[in-house]
């Protein structure tokens, strides 16, 4: 096989010798974060098999997909088992000097219209396991995959000694990093732990200090979402000497409540408590949190996605926005390790589609594009079109814009023998007894819907709704004024260059 | 008379037996329902309600079962077709709300609508009241699903009804002529209890002759006439008189009159027609057990009124079609028929409307011991002509397409009599309208009540 990237991989990346932590100093972040490389090869050069390896904040993986600190990285079994099913790395579950105590239940699931687990919560605290064990089986799996990323994940109480303990015991394992919990929302942080610390800028700061005192590997720092503004936690991260940045943890949140029993979900002897929040449901919360960090300047770190990937597009996305590598819980628990399997293939191909041939030819693409409403151009302009050969004729549309939107849709039942006429091929319809019927139809008519262009104000809805692949497009027409974002407007508004904009004639 | 007792009664297990009359579409399990349910788009003004003659809010009512609220899918039901059970075991849905269904040309599947109907009317039975009363009495001819949904509407709005039915158990083709395995007798019988829960009366075995019918039509402010249709016509056929010679209703009903044990049926089977009640009789004879079926219709395959899934049902079950050929003789052996004398069919012209000749020296026999005639029923003109024949045009009852008045003031009518739809659906749709039509028809609009 031609290897097309030989010469790339020599001089981008050095082999992942163990020594070679063990002799370096204390890190540095200048120098240590060698984040994804963009590859240097010449644009449009066919792209055979991409290379996925990562790196982010110097831990190296064969891919960027790690498991996410959680009940699938609770033991050497479980971490074996995931790296034989192709997992790049494993953030281990949370450890402490002492194993907690857990209850049961334990998780609840929020199903849609009958997906199952759409979100997912959880009131379990860090190990139940105890330290020895932990570190023991974390050595053990360091030992037989050295090419794979072993990070563990971290939590004991505020106390510098604690910390400095807990770091150089784990360090000894032979692990790849360390990442900080100040993450977990429910039980720890009632004991001033997890986002008890999280929550607060100046602790964390101060405890990412204390690990940096004595850490020899990168540090992760893990936040939590269940604050006002991510960023001033990350750069308190960032004063503390953090060398990447790991989010989100889980949201705070009730699952539901049980109608017949009035006891909460999930409940402990009829009583309940606030669990964090994980799963597809909380991807669009992650990927705004991770391209806040990734694109504040006064963090400037590199930084592991986590939060609802539950495909490999929702990795490409996390990554376009800024991560170098993603983290991945719910879907795991929800599916099994052999999920990672799709993943590396679904991105090998999409690689492979765009000629990107590392992961650092894409990351952050995408995380620039982000910024103030301000800078958002008043002139653009798009509008629905429906493709009358897509349309199934749900009316699913019309009734969202109808009721929820701009009254834009025009619905015109059309006599059947007439829409027969000019029926589009696409429409099912079946010979049965004599008679003809056509999905879609029904007495005696077919409604045929089509946008109102001159008062569609292009929100997008009717295309969100529609079932059809591809069915309503949102097409590009000419602005009604020059380019100009609402903060030129302002400015020209005040040297009364430009007119207010009047509203819309139509609500 | 159903004269088949040189037949021995059928030879298979009890077990079999049940097995092979158990419900041709078993009722979805709960987690099959929600998931069934997912598949809906909810569509607005949605082509399977305006598909379905009753015009049940469809999304509505799956909507409904997906958030685990049958009661209410079965209240959406009920609200439109007081028939729901019978119409989700026994409708044609393949030409009908599922057949417009958008998920047909989505996923090239419809949602099963008609067994998601049958989740909910399983689970939660009608549960509506009288009106308040408004002193009017109203005579219904017929307990079939047409002349059953005008009372049980007409109880809703507070009329009193009587109901009366030739027959001695009520229930029309719903107790006695649609196949065991769609809708069996008990079931049948278990809608017409919930209707008479809500005050309807029914008098059985009373047959309204054209006198009758007039005194009902003095004696009561209004009449509504669902008497279905006659007897199914017989072959004018030397030799037709030969025992084991018998007609398809009489064959259906003697499966809803005792147990299945006791049903006779031919070892060789032949049966003739096109239609539905061809494949209904046809799929039954193989049901008890008979080792060869054979259908002979005198067009092709593209010609038959059954529908299509009716059609695969009888070829997944084994049964043999004779296309473009016609009986010109039953020959029998002291009396009991023993084979058919068959000859071939020539089509001039395209479609149900081409003419067919006998090509000449093409007969053949198709031997038998049994042969059922399925040659559709034909209308009940004695009576109605009688009484007042201006109601009749070609043999059907005229009446207003919006209130199913017939030109008689007072008389209504719907169902298999008006010889159109001819489903289950179509029957309770007439009744429910006709109820709207009479009760405007004595009251103005609105009705005034107490
Ligand atoms: C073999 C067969 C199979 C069928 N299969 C299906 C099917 O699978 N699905 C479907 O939807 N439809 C099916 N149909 C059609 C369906 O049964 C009819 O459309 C429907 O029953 C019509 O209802 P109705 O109330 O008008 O008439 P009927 O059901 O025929 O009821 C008429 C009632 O009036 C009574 N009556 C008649 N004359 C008098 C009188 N003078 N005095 C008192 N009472 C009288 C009769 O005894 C009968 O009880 C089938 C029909 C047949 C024949
Ligand atoms: C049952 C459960 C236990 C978890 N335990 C930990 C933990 O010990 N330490 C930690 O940092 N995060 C923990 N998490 C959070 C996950 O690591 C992850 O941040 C979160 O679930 C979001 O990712 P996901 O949507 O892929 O699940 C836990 C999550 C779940 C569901
Ligand atoms: S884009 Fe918005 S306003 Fe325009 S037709 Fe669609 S829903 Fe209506
Ligand atoms: S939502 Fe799409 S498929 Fe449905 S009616 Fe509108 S354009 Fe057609
Ligand atoms: S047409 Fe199909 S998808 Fe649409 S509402 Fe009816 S059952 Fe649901």
């Amino acid at each position: 096989m031609i290897d097309f990237f030989a010469a790339s991989r020599a001089s981008d990346r050095e082999p992942n010798h163990v020594s070679d932590r063990e002799s370096s100093q204390k890190p540095n972040r200048a120098s240590d974060h060698e984040p994804n490389r963009a590859s240097k090869r010449e644009p449009n050069r066919p792209v055979i098999k991409p290379d996925l390896s990562s790196n982010v904040a110097g831990i190296k993986s064969p891919n960027p997909f790690w498991l996410a600190s959680g009940p699938p990285t609770n033991s050497a079994y479980q971490a074996r088992r995931a790296f034989e099913a192709g997992w790049g790395g494993v953030v281990w579950k949370t450890i402490g000097h002492e194993p907690i105590v857990n209850v049961s239940s334990r998780y609840g699931g929020i199903d849609y219209d009958g997906r199952k687990l759409m979100g997912f919560n959880n009131i379990e605290l860090i190990t139940d396991r105890t330290l020895e064990t932990n570190l023991a089986e974390i050595a053990e799996v360091k030992r037989a995959f050295p090419d794979h990323a072993v990070v563990v994940s971290l939590m004991v109480e505020t106390n510098r000694e604690a910390w400095h303990d807990i770091v150089k015991q784990t360090e000894d394992t032979g692990c790849d990093g360390l990442e900080l919990n100040f993450g977990c929302p429910h039980g720890m942080s009632e004991r001033g732990m997890g986002s008890a610390v999280g929550q607060v800028p100046e602790y964390t700061e101060m405890v990412t200090a204390w690990v940096k005192e004595v850490a020899r590997t990168p540090v992760l720092v893990k936040l939590t979402p269940n604050i006002a503004d991510i960023r001033f936690v990350g750069r308190a991260a960032a004063n503390g000497g953090a060398d990447g940045i790991s989010l989100i943890n889980t949201i705070n949140s009730i699952t539901g409540v049980n109608l017949d029993t009035f006891h909460p979900v999930p409940e402990v002897a009829g009583r309940g408590a606030h669990g964090g929040y994980c799963g597809p449901a909380v991807k669009p919360i992650a990927l705004n949190m991770v391209q806040q960090i990734a694109i504040d300047p006064e963090i400037n770190l590199p930084v592991s996605g986590i939060g609802g990937v539950q495909a490999w597009q929702d990795a490409v996305e996390f990554i376009l926005l800024g991560a170098g590598n993603v983290q991945i819980c719910t879907a795991v628990m929800h599916y099994g390790f052999r999920i990672v399997d799709q993943f590396i293939s679904g991105l090998e191909n999409w690689m492979s589609d765009k000629k990107f041939a590392v992961i650092g030819d894409f990351q952050g693409k995408s995380t620039g594009l982000i910024g103030d409403w301000a800078d958002l151009d008043l002139s653009y302009k798009v509008v629905a079109e429906i493709a009358q050969d897509k349309c199934i004729h749900c009316g699913l549309c019309y009734i969202a814009c109808e009721d929820g939107a701009h009254q834009s849709i025009d619905i015109t039942p059309v006599d059947e023998a007439e829409f027969r006429a000019v029926l589009h091929g696409h429409i099912s319809s079946l010979e049965s007894g004599g008679k003809t019927i056509l999905a879609g139809a029904g007495d005696g008519f077919v409604n045929r819907f089509e946008i109102n262009q001159e008062t569609c104000v292009g929100c997008n809805l009717c295309s969100l709704v529609c079932p059809v692949d591809h069915c309503i497009s949102m097409i590009e027409k000419p602005g009604p004024f020059e380019p100009m974002t609402w903060r030129e407007y302002q400015e020209k508004l005040a040297l009364g260059e430009v007119d207010r904009i009047l509203p819309p004639d139509h609500v | 008379m159903l004269d088949n007792t040189h037949l021995s009664r059928t030879r298979l297990s009890a077990g079999q037996l049940a097995a092979n009359f158990s419900d041709l579409h078993p009722a979805l399990s709960t987690d099959e329902a929600r998931t069934e349910a997912s598949r809906c788009l909810y569509c607005y003004d949605a082509p399977c309600t305006r598909a379905c003659p009753t015009h049940i809010d469809v999304p509505r009512f799956i909507r409904q079962i997906l958030h685990s609220d049958l009661p209410g899918a079965a209240d959406t039901i009920f609200e439109e077709n007081i028939f729901g059970g019978s119409c989700a075991r026994a409708c044609p849905t393949e030409v009908l709300c599922e057949g417009a269904c958008v998920d047909q040309t989505l996923l090239r599947a419809p949602v099963q609508i008609g067994r998601l109907q049958r989740s909910a009317t399983d689970a939660s039975p009608p549960r509506n009241e009288a009106g308040p009363d408004t002193g009017k009495r109203i005579a219904v001819i017929g307990s079939g699903p047409a002349g059953l949904s005008c009372a049980y509407s007409l109880r809703r709005l507070g009329h009193a009804v009587v109901v009366f039915e030739a027959n001695s158990v009520p229930g029309g083709l719903n107790t006695f002529g649609i196949s065991a395995y769609k809708i069996s007798t008990a079931f049948s019988l278990s809608e017409v209890a919930s209707i008479k829960s809500i005050g309807v009366e029914i008098r059985t075995g009373e047959t309204v002759d054209a006198g009758r019918l007039r005194d009902l039509h003095k004696s009561f402010d209004a009449v509504f006439l669902g008497v279905g249709l006659g007897a199914t016509s017989s072959l004018e056929v030397p030799g037709a008189d030969a025992k084991g010679i018998v007609e398809a209703l009489e064959f259906i009903a003697e499966s809803h009159s005792g147990p299945l044990s006791d049903c006779r049926v031919g070892r060789h089977v032949l049966v003739i027609g096109g239609g539905n009640t061809a494949i209904d009789v046809a799929t039954q004879a193989v049901r008890l057990g008979a080792e060869s079926v054979t259908i002979a219709y005198r067009r092709s395959a593209l010609e038959m009124s059954a529908f299509a899934y009716e059609y695969a049902l009888a070829r997944d079950d084994g049964v043999r079609f004779e296309w473009m050929t016609r009986p010109v003789e039953f020959l029998g052996e002291s009396g009991v028929i023993s084979a058919t004398k068959m000859v071939k069919l020539n089509m001039v012209g395209t479609g149900r409307s081409a003419v067919l000749e006998d090509i000449p020296g093409t007969t053949f026999e198709i031997q038998s011991d049994m042969v059922i005639q399925a040659l559709g029923q034909n209308p009940t003109t004695g009576l109605l002509n009688e009484f007042d024949p201006q109601i009749l045009e070609d043999g059907r009852v005229r009446v207003d397409p919006e209130t199913r008045a017939t030109p008689v003031p007072g008389l209504f009518a719907g169902g298999d009599c008006l010889s159109r739809g001819a489903e289950i659906v179509d029957a309770v749709q007439d009744g429910k309208l006709a109820a709207a039509g009479i009760d405007r028809f004595l009251c103005g609009k609105p009705c005034i009540r107490p």
